[in-house]
């Protein structure tokens, strides 16, 4: 069954036996986990999954506990994608010679943001430059979380971490976030998309699309992280709406290089004048609590700023006319 | 009884000599990222890949890191894996060394022997195997061409030995046997392929409470490389400490094996002796210089001296015991390194070496020899020296220089 004739309704889902199963070791609230168990609902026969060092790996593979009920391999924090070449490789000779008896077996290589915009991105991009089948997912909770919130290559422009913290004269993280998801795109790959847990149904199409896809593919999804956030545990997935919502987040693939926005952003599109402003999305999360106090003012703007150009330039991507509200 | 077959004379560099043993070995992936002195190997192989004399996956990785992760998933996989590297690239791996080890991977890797950086410098020593020993890897050391050859054939077979279930690096030393032409007997291909055989599993409980062979295989999933805390990591570490034992005996077995196939031994796999059954000054080696030392002994001795050789073929696990009883009657020895410990009071082979000499009744007197860093060449007249000092040191009874430094600029 492909992706376009997939039907995954609530009833399916529910249906579906978890492969990431409850029990792991995860905070209250935390969008990771969420996220894990979605994509896994996704998935369309054997797999494999490893996963890079993190908090993910760390709350789901205690031993002698496990939280997988697929074959799953951890080696280190900069190998997602390494690892994931290698089971590809073996996966394929093995077949050919008969040494394994499923007709397919489906690899996806799990990664934070440290272990994709930072530590993994050279063994990321040579993975997807050999072509290997797999599907790499980047869960973006926006720092390291695993560590003790330090700030990534994917953390955004002003958020406070541990290593970015809000100073006296400095407001914490000067940087921009990186734009991974164009990074990748730029490899010329098959299959690149974002996605957003409370767009559930949109993420597991694309999971689906993504392990259809013959090639590499890449998913970068949003994922909220209160203990590292500073937000209430009952609000992830509010945040997580509320992200693409004020086009912080937005949601969209690209297939073969073109690049195409999906419904939930692509109603933002539309409907300009129901574009939120950044500092509904912002406020309420401790990271950013400084923006929100007089001298945080020009911060705030700053982030609307670069919120806005982002989202003009990815309207133009995707060939949609930039209409003001 | 198993015959000794027929074999094919090559000429072919210790890099080619490696290619082709894997090449006959039915490896299922090869992940490698070239450097010198190993390139050849990469080469030579990419080639076997493209005119499809092999059946292998070969992934041409973007660094050394990559090369052993994925050889680590592959192993895990259930694949038969193998790389290659030297130097800096065995030097990048560290980190994934010790996973390879910790996850039973039995990866098998051919190293070129080269020195570290800075200065960079391109030529043979130990200073990258040497800094891996605690890594969890067995090592062993070729001396020639030939050696490299039947080493990786055999490495297959003892790693992949479910008492050992360890990853395992056959060192070559870079140029002097990487790059220098030799004659090396060849096996016929169904002859290798029946020695190393498919890979086999050890079965272990799953999570889900049944018994399935150990590797990521969906029809029995199973959860590899977690974390272990306080509770279980240490136990995990014996183990790893338990299976380096049972190499020992693995590796006999092996070497045994193999010698009623091939016609060639390396003494009982673990260290080869030369001229030591009377022999009272003797000095311990790895790798190329063990061939040179065997024509010093042999001048030697036509002059009356008794001096002998022990061949340390097998450095993890260090054979304690059978370098004890090679040495049990010895007076004076000079163990060599090809390798500084810088602050540590010697090369680590000395280290070892006097070390497990502690325990014997009758302890000779040890030195230690550092040699030939950075591929600096060290000729017979050299190494003799070693033999009239050890003669002097029996004479004086005392050492009075322990670690001492062979052609070296004064
Ligand atoms: C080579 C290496 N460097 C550093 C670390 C320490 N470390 C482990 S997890 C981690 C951060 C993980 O961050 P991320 O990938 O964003 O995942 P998260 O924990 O946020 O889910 C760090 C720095 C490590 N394990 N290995
Ligand atoms: S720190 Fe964040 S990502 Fe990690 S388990 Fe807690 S909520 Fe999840
Ligand atoms: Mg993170």
């Amino acid at each position: 069954m492909t992706s376009q004739e997939w039907k995954f309704t609530t009833k399916d889902i529910a249906e579906k036996p978890d492969l990431f199963l409850s029990g792991h070791r995860a905070c209250a609230g935390c969008g990771p986990a969420t996220v894990f168990r979605l994509i896994m609902k996704a998935t369309r026969g054997p797999t494999i999954v490893t996963e890079a060092t993190g908090c993910m790996e760390v709350v789901s593979s205690i031993y002698p506990y496990t939280s997988w009920a697929v074959p799953w391999l951890h080696t280190a924090f900069e190998t997602a994608a390494s690892n994931a070449s290698g089971i590809e490789a073996a996966l394929k000779i093995m077949k050919k010679k008969g040494r394994i008896s499923q007709e397919h077996v489906d690899v996806i290589a799990f990664a934070g943001d440290g272990g994709t915009y930072d530590i993994g991105i050279q063994a990321l991009s040579g993975a997807v430059e050999r072509g290997h089948d797999f599907l790499f997912v980047l869960y973006d909770n926006e720092a390291y979380m695993n560590t003790g919130i330090q700030r990534s290559g994917g953390t955004p422009h002003g958020a406070a971490t541990t290593t970015s913290p809000a100073g006296k004269v400095i407001p914490g993280k000067l940087e921009y976030k990186k734009p991974i998801a164009d990074i990748m795109v730029a490899h010329e790959m098959p299959y690149v998309a974002t996605a957003s847990p409370y767009y559930w149904k949109d993420l597991i199409t694309k999971v689906r699309k993504g392990l259809e896809v013959e090639g590499p593919a890449f998913l970068h999804v949003f994922a909220p992280c209160p203990r590292g956030w500073r937000s209430n545990p009952a609000k992830s997935i509010e945040y997580a709406k509320l992200a693409v919502e004020t086009c912080v987040f937005p949601v969209w693939e690209s297939v073969n290089g073109q690049c195409q926005l999906s419904t939930p952003s692509k109603l933002v599109a539309l409907a300009p004048q129901k574009k939120k402003p950044v500092a509904d999305y912002l406020q309420g999360q401790g990271r950013f609590r400084h923006m929100f106090k007089p001298q945080g003012k020009k911060l705030l703007e700053d982030v609307q700023r670069i919120t806005d150009e982002r989202w003009e330039r990815l309207l133009k991507k995707c060939g949609e006319t930039p209409k003001t509200a | 009884m198993q015959k000794v077959v027929k074999q094919e004379m090559m000429a072919l560099a210790g890099d080619q000599a490696v290619a082709y043993a894997v090449k006959q070995s039915d490896v299922d992936v090869v992940a490698a990222y070239p450097i010198t002195p190993q390139t050849i190997i990469v080469e030579k192989f990419s080639e076997y890949v493209a005119d499809g004399e092999v059946e292998t996956e070969f992934v041409c990785v973007e660094s050394e890191h990559s090369a052993m992760a994925a050889s680590i998933s592959a192993s895990a996989t259930g694949a038969r894996a193998f790389t290659a590297t030297a130097s800096a690239g065995l030097a990048l791996m560290h980190e994934m060394l010790f996973v390879a080890s910790g996850c039973r991977a039995p990866v098998v890797m051919a190293v070129a022997n080269r020195a570290l950086s800075a200065p960079l410098n391109i030529h043979g020593d130990h200073s990258d195997s040497m800094a891996q020993r605690d890594s969890g890897w067995i090592q062993m050391y070729a001396e020639n061409a030939q050696e490299a050859y039947d080493s990786i054939i055999q490495a297959f077979q003892i790693a992949e030995n479910l008492d050992v279930l360890l990853p395992v690096m056959v060192g070559l030393d870079g140029f002097t046997l990487s790059h220098t032409l030799e004659n090396v007997e060849a096996l016929p291909d169904e002859v290798v392929k029946e020695f190393v055989g498919v890979r086999k599993f050890p079965n272990v409980l799953t999570h889900a409470g049944k018994t399935a062979p150990f590797k990521l295989d969906p029809a029995n999933p199973m959860t590899m490389g977690p974390i272990a805390l306080q509770n279980y990591y240490f136990e995990f570490k014996r183990q790893q400490e338990e299976a380096m034992t049972n190499a020992l005996n693995v590796i006999q077995q092996v070497n045994s094996d193999y010698a009623k196939i091939s016609g060639r031994s390396y003494g009982n796999g673990l260290v080869e002796g030369y001229c030591l059954e009377d022999a009272e000054v003797a000095a311990i080696c790895l790798g190329s210089t063990a061939g040179t030392m065997k024509t010093v002994v042999d001048d030697l001795r036509q002059d009356g001296v008794k001096a002998g050789l022990l061949k340390l073929r097998t450095f993890r696990p260090l054979p304690v015991e059978a370098i004890r009883s090679a040495l049990e009657n010895v007076k004076a020895v000079a163990v060599m390194d090809k390798c500084m410990s810088f602050g540590g009071n010697g090369g680590p082979v000395f280290h070892e070496v006097r070390h497990l000499l502690y325990d014997v009744a009758s302890r000779p007197y040890v030195v230690n020899y550092i040699y030939g860093l950075g591929g600096r060449d060290t000729s017979p007249s050299e190494l003799r020296s070693i033999y009239e000092n050890l003669q002097s040191i029996l004479q004086a009874g005392r050492v009075e220089t322990p670690i001492q430094y062979l052609g070296l600029r004064d």
